[in-house]
């Protein structure tokens, strides 16, 4: 390694890098737009509790299905509740399974790939194939069926994203491995005498986690789907807990007289996957434009 | 090619036993026991056990997973626990309305996004082209459920252009098409964007070919060149793309049934869990899994017939 890229590989010149990223994205329209939105739902999420004074399972059935106004900025659902503080607070539930789902699949993707890529030829054929056969079932079905095992939960929604972005991950860690198992620095260090954890972990692993990290961003507003989606059938987040899909199935039931439960619970899943599609998109041009010409 | 074929259908068939594996396994495992479950709490240990035996749950895990296996190859699988008709009869009742609305689908997806992929690779760069590429991230991105649920608001609820529940009267091809309209045009609207992103993408790199420049030496227009030339083989990706999202769609589906109480595999999935109609379940999801594997094999051989270089990967 030379000594310029050594230098390159101090701290500061990473947070200078951060900078320069930074700076590419807000360049966008696209990327700068998204990542306002994203900005948002976060900070709307982590200060849920000092934006609204209603606390999002308090009952007030008095002031039922009021309309929006300057009390209730996005108006009062079938049970009095304030939609805005529910929003809110939904938004914390469907960041922190979609960081955690996403989390979790990437580990397993990760392992997984890795002994597929790396390990014997029958092995590798049989995990291909059981990726293939997860990856059969419609993912709706596929968490229909296992929600009837669980019940419906927090975990049945991890357990159902997990499953779902998996395969997806595995494989593609798995092809760059089987490309870097026979690549010289790695021969270089079988010769002379390095385990294979050390060889997955030192000269594999790398070298694979670039394209599958970007992925991983990508696929935020897909799990936030997921997760609204099993929610507003009532096979996710329980009630009273708040949720974006499950206030879509409180507006849903009364949409002809309450529209605005209905556009309170869509809003946000909208903004939130827009953003972070939006995001994502521009991160991935300005980080891998290889992985653009592949669609 | 036939080996190809051949091959790829082998694939399947492996991928669909896997599946059904998995599947019996899911279902072995539920917790409560499925006869007591579907008698009630006031059926007697003697009626609990007379509805095991039929339904063979007291046999060791291997045979009931082999009968399960053998009877489901035979098209037999079982009968709907408490009216006792075949499963297979329920199932195919309800798939020609899941099937018109993923038809629906695709064809909104196909009519819109063919035409707009090809405008923004023409006006590459331009205004026209950056709007269209905004449009078609914005529609992928948003969840379909949430896309059916505002348009059955808004053009229902609101409007009232269009029906807002069912699937329309039996025979009156008019209705039913009006009660399609909505829920097909939720389901496929995302596929309009990925559609339009892939012919964009096909085109502007089959633009590039030499066959066209040939066409181009020799005077044609660029209408001619770009409309009946270009657009015949750039359109090719679009059906191994389609091909590998009809699971996605069959996942939109159910929301799209559920949202316009139109009848189809997804309600009657979702309606079967809530009273735990395991047969019904299984059922239901195995022929939409077969479904899957099916077209998904079938759009691959389309393409290994169309495009010799993907059958030689498969080696």
């Amino acid at each position: 390694m030379s000594e310029q890229a050594l230098i390159e590989r101090q701290p500061r010149e990473r947070i200078g890098k951060a900078g320069r990223v930074l700076r590419r994205i807000l360049r966008e329209p696209l990327g700068a737009f998204g990542l306002t939105l994203v900005v948002i739902v976060v900070l709307s999420a982590l200060f849920a509790d000092v934006l609204t004074s209603y606390p999002p399972t308090k009952l007030a059935p008095a002031e039922r299905f009021a309309p929006a106004s300057l009390q209730h900025l996005l108006g009062t659902d079938h049970l009095g509740r304030d939609l805005f503080s529910r929003v809110l607070h939904g938004g914390r539930i469907a960041l922190a399974i979609a960081l955690g789902a996403t989390g979790l699949s990437l580990i397993g993707g990760i392992v997984l790939g890795l002994i597929a890529g790396y390990g014997p030829r029958w092995l590798d054929n049989l995990m291909l194939l059981l990726f293939d056969a997860i990856k059969s079932f419609p993912t709706v079905m596929l968490a229909l069926t296992l929600v009837t095992l669980t019940g419906p939960s927090l975990l049945a929604v991890l357990i159902v994203v997990v499953l779902v972005n998996v395969p997806g991950y595995a494989r593609i860690i798995r092809t760059q491995t089987l490309v870097l198992k026979s690549a010289e620095h790695v021969m270089a260090a079988r010769s002379m005498g390095a385990s294979t954890a050390r060889i997955l972990t030192v000269h594999i692993l790398p070298n694979v986690i670039g394209p599958i990290l970007i992925l991983a961003s990508m696929d935020i507003p897909v799990v936030v789907a997921i997760e609204a989606g099993l929610s507003f059938l009532g096979l996710g987040v329980r009630p009273p807990l708040p949720s974006w899909g499950a206030i879509l199935n409180d507006g849903f039931v009364n949409i002809r007289d309450s529209y605005w439960i209905v556009v309170a619970g869509g809003l946000p899943i909208i903004l939130t996957t827009l953003g972070f599609t939006f995001l994502g998109e521009t991160l991935r041009d300005v980080f891998d434009p290889r992985l653009k010409r592949r669609e | 090619m036939l080996r190809y074929a051949l091959k790829r259908l082998g694939l399947g068939i492996i991928i669909v036993s896997v599946a059904m594996v998995m599947l019996f396994a899911m279902i072995y495992v539920i917790p409560g026991d499925p006869a007591s479950v579907a008698l009630g709490p006031r059926a007697t240990p003697e009626m609990v056990q007379a509805l095991r035996s039929r339904m063979g749950l007291d046999q060791p895990i291997w045979i009931q997973f082999f009968r399960f296996y053998f009877s489901a190859l035979r098209g037999d699988l079982g009968t709907e626990v408490l009216s006792g008709r075949p499963v297979l009869d329920v199932v195919f009742e309800q798939l020609p309305y899941t099937l018109a609305l993923i038809a629906g689908a695709i064809s909104w997806s196909v009519l819109l996004g063919i035409p707009l992929g090809c405008i923004a690779a023409v006006r590459r760069g331009g205004f026209v082209d950056r709007v269209i590429g905004v449009l078609s991230v914005a529609v992928i991105a948003v969840p379909s459920f949430v896309i059916a649920i505002y348009s059955l608001l808004i053009f229902a609820v609101a409007l009232q252009w269009l029906p807002a529940i069912g699937a329309g009267e039996p025979g009156n091809l008019a209705s039913q098409l009006k009660h399609l309209a909505l829920p097909s045009l939720a389901i496929g609207v995302g596929w309009v964007g990925y559609i339009a992103r892939m012919v964009r993408a096909s085109m502007l790199e089959t633009l590039e070919a030499s066959h066209i420049r040939t066409a181009r030496a020799f005077g044609l227009t660029d209408r001619r060149i770009t409309y009946s030339y270009a657009l015949r083989i750039a359109i090719l990706p679009t059906v191994t793309l389609l091909g590998v999202g009809i699971g996605n769609m069959v996942s939109s589906a159910v929301f799209a049934e559920i949202v316009f109480a139109r009848p189809g595999i997804g309600k009657l999935v979702y309606e079967a869990i809530s009273v735990r109609n395991y047969p019904v379940v299984t059922g239901a999801v195995l022929v939409t899994t077969a479904f899957f594997v099916v077209v998904n094999a079938l759009a691959d051989i389309l393409i290994g017939a169309l495009d010799p270089r993907v059958r030689t990967s498969f080696d």
